[in-house]
């Protein structure tokens, strides 16, 4: 299925209004380089937009408040981002990604599970930090386990994985339910509590764990940006070129389930962001070099949080329907891009 | 193109071994069905009604509730599986049902509607709505399926998926914007922990439904063989997918106002019978008929002894096994899906 790695510029964008103009505009600047400061500069001033206007109060309050929920979106922008580029790079398709093959219904199976087994109690008395580390330990260790057995041996078609994976999150989805509907009351309460955050209101503890395992999973990306570069290439060719590809493949899948975790923690589980934001990336950048690739679907997935928070918040006045609008426009995105895979 | 049909057909089995089958569906359906009555949190047994005599509060729950309940179970679990085995049929894919098709999502938004316009209306003409909007629901996803150039296996139900997906979110939009998010989450869970007497009388109709499903059980079958063929046969193809059309949107709607959404059940139940018997719809009708309602019956009195004497919602339960079997349906060695 390497076809579909085949680089095939600006059409992405068509299927998604609105950003038209700025590809346009990007196009006539062909450099990555270029292209990855004016995205910078846009996000900049988005960002400023939202924290500095519309202010109801005091300002130090309602910074105070907004800061937190921008480094959330940050944090989730990079982890969804880098994790989609990278599954899509490993995977050799550009429609899977980590939470339409059931990733972040995992990581909530996992927290659920833990609950259940140790009970509240226990649960409330261990340090969070060691719990959150616990959890994130063991979606690493099972979801390498599951994917290199989907992924591994035979190529099964794309579309098989697509429809094995989203089964694979509805299992995932029900049998938490029912774990969820197998615990006391209290216990599920603390579960709610302390497993998912919302985007608006972050929990500082749990940030800035996420922060810290994001920015660590980037750092251990960055040596690997020509090998991921040579991954594109195909699994013969990579091999032939003195890559280890299972080895690496197993490193890298660890890195994209630790990013996932970090997110789905954060704001729990969003199917097709990942997906747009790639996608998109792919044909802004106009380059599948990792290098710019990873830092524009990141950049671009704070553009779509902050942009996108800042037009519900201050112009429909709709708060938190933004998970919503998201999926929307993604289960559009994403039908084009089957369909259009379909007419090859 | 019969090759879209075979994805999951192996040799059938031979005569004795496919008695002893049925046999064993036929017997345990009985068991779980008699099971089904007295099982719950207040006392009703053989003995207790007999002694109540008809007057008692036992024999006024079984009549009132458990009765009620059993047969809805029956008859839900019986009507999915039927509708699965005609859309796949008219679609000709053996991995589409109404909820992988958007059909249920297109039910539920007409659900939503008639609740938002006319809330005094009656339960009938809300399943009506309902119904309607399931059938435009599928003529839609034919449209769509006949614009994919290339009818991949998995593609069809993956596409279903997607539309259902898109149906979704904006029946969740509009929930949020009027406040019904959590009434809608309320009913559209599938559970049957509030069928009593007067409740359930809906059902039914998704039961005429499969009797019309089996009359015209060997058109569908032709159905299968695609149009030009058909209409050699002197078949009028139109008419036939149309009926197949309302039986699987009325069935969906009826199921939908009763018990909610109940994943994968018209999807693995019409398989596994495929896989028991073959793929003769008159023959298999009876059979994917039986082993639906068994399924969803057992499903049932998981659900209702797991964590006595609270109830599980029996969708999560379908949920989970459903997915295992239709996962273990895709992944097959020697499945055609690959």
């Amino acid at each position: 299925m390497r076809t579909d790695l085949a680089p095939r510029h600006r059409d992405a964008t068509s299927a998604h209004s609105g950003r038209g103009i700025l590809t346009r505009a990007a196009s006539a600047c062909a450099r990555p380089g270029v292209r990855l400061a004016a995205l910078v500069v846009v996000v900049v001033v988005l960002t400023a937009l939202y924290l500095f206007t519309g202010v109801p109060g005091s300002l130090a309050f309602a910074l105070k408040i907004r800061s937190a929920s921008v480094v959330a979106m940050v944090v989730v922008a990079v982890a969804v981002g880098v994790s989609t580029v990278v599954f899509h790079t490993i995977t050799q398709n550009r429609i899977l990604t980590p939470s339409i093959m059931g990733f972040d219904a995992f990581y909530m199976l996992i927290s659920t599970v833990i609950v259940f087994t140790l009970g509240s109690t226990a649960f409330l008395r261990t340090d969070p930090v060691v719990l959150w580390l616990v959890q994130v330990a063991v979606m690493v260790a099972f979801s390498v386990f599951l994917f290199t057995w989907l992924f591994g041996g035979k190529r099964r078609s794309i579309h098989l994985m697509l429809l094995v994976g989203i089964v694979l999150g509805t299992f995932f989805r029900s049998f938490t339910e029912w774990m969820q509907r197998m615990l006391d009351p209290l216990d599920f309460q603390v579960l709610t509590d302390t497993a998912f955050a919302s985007l608006t209101r972050p929990d500082e503890t749990l940030l800035l764990l996420t922060g810290i395992l994001v920015a660590l999973g980037c750092l251990a990306v960055v040596p690997l940006l020509n090998t991921l570069d040579v991954l594109t290439l195909g699994e013969p060719a990579a091999v032939g070129l003195g890559v280890n590809h299972k080895r690496v493949i197993m490193a890298l899948f660890a890195i994209v389930s630790v990013m996932v975790a970090a997110s789905t923690a954060l704001v729990g589980p969003i199917l097709f962001f990942g997906l747009i934001v790639a996608n998109l990336a792919y044909s802004y950048a106009g380059t599948f070099r990792h290098r710019w690739t990873l830092p524009v679907a990141s950049l671009l997935g704070v553009l779509c949080l902050v942009g996108g928070q800042l037009l519900l918040e201050r112009v429909f006045a709709f708060g938190a329907s933004l998970s919503i609008v998201i999926e929307f426009a993604g289960g559009l995105f994403f039908l084009y891009l089957v369909l259009r895979k379909g007419a090859r | 193109m019969t090759a879209t049909l075979s994805a999951t057909s192996a040799p059938a089995p031979t005569r004795p071994r496919r008695t002893w089958v049925g046999a064993l569906i036929g017997v345990a359906l009985v068991v779980l069905t008699v099971a089904s009555l007295f099982i719950g949190v207040s006392d009703v047994s053989p003995a207790t009604v007999l002694e109540g005599g008809a007057d008692g509060t036992a024999a006024f729950l079984l009549a009132a509730s458990r009765i009620p309940r059993t047969v809805a179970v029956l008859l839900v679990g019986a009507s999915l599986g039927i509708a699965g085995l005609i859309l796949q049929m008219l679609v000709r894919n053996k991995f589409v049902e109404p909820g992988t098709t958007g059909v249920t999502e297109f039910a539920t938004l007409g659900m939503l509607f008639a609740i938002v316009l006319w809330p005094g209306m009656a339960m009938m003409g809300k399943m009506g709505i309902a119904a309607l909007f399931g059938l435009f629901g599928t003529w839609v996803f034919m449209r769509v399926i006949r614009a994919v150039p290339v009818r991949q296996l998995v593609l069809v139900p993956l596409v279903g998926i997607m539309l259902g997906g898109i149906v979704g979110a904006v029946t969740t939009f509009f929930a949020y914007r009027l406040d019904l998010l959590q009434s809608l989450s309320q009913w559209a869970q599938g559970s049957f922990a509030t069928i009593m007497a007067g409740r359930y009388e809906y059902v039914w109709v998704a039961g005429v439904m499969v009797v019309v499903a089996w009359i015209a059980a060997d058109r569908f079958s032709v159905i299968g063989l695609g149009e030009d063929f058909a209409t050699n046969l002197g078949l009028d193809y139109r008419r036939v997918i149309g009926i197949g059309m309302v039986v699987v949107a009325v069935i969906t709607a009826a199921v939908l106002v009763t018990a909610g959404m109940i994943p994968f059940l018209g999807l693995v139940v019409p398989n596994i019978v495929s896989l028991i018997i073959g793929d003769n719809v008159r023959r298999s009708i009876p059979w994917v008929a039986g082993l639906g309602a068994l399924f969803v019956i057992a499903c049932d009195i998981l659900a209702r002894v797991i964590r006595f004497p609270y109830e599980i919602p029996l969708s999560v339960i379908v949920g989970v096994i459903g997915a295992a079997l239709f996962l273990w349906l895709l992944l097959r060695k020697g499945s055609r899906a690959h």
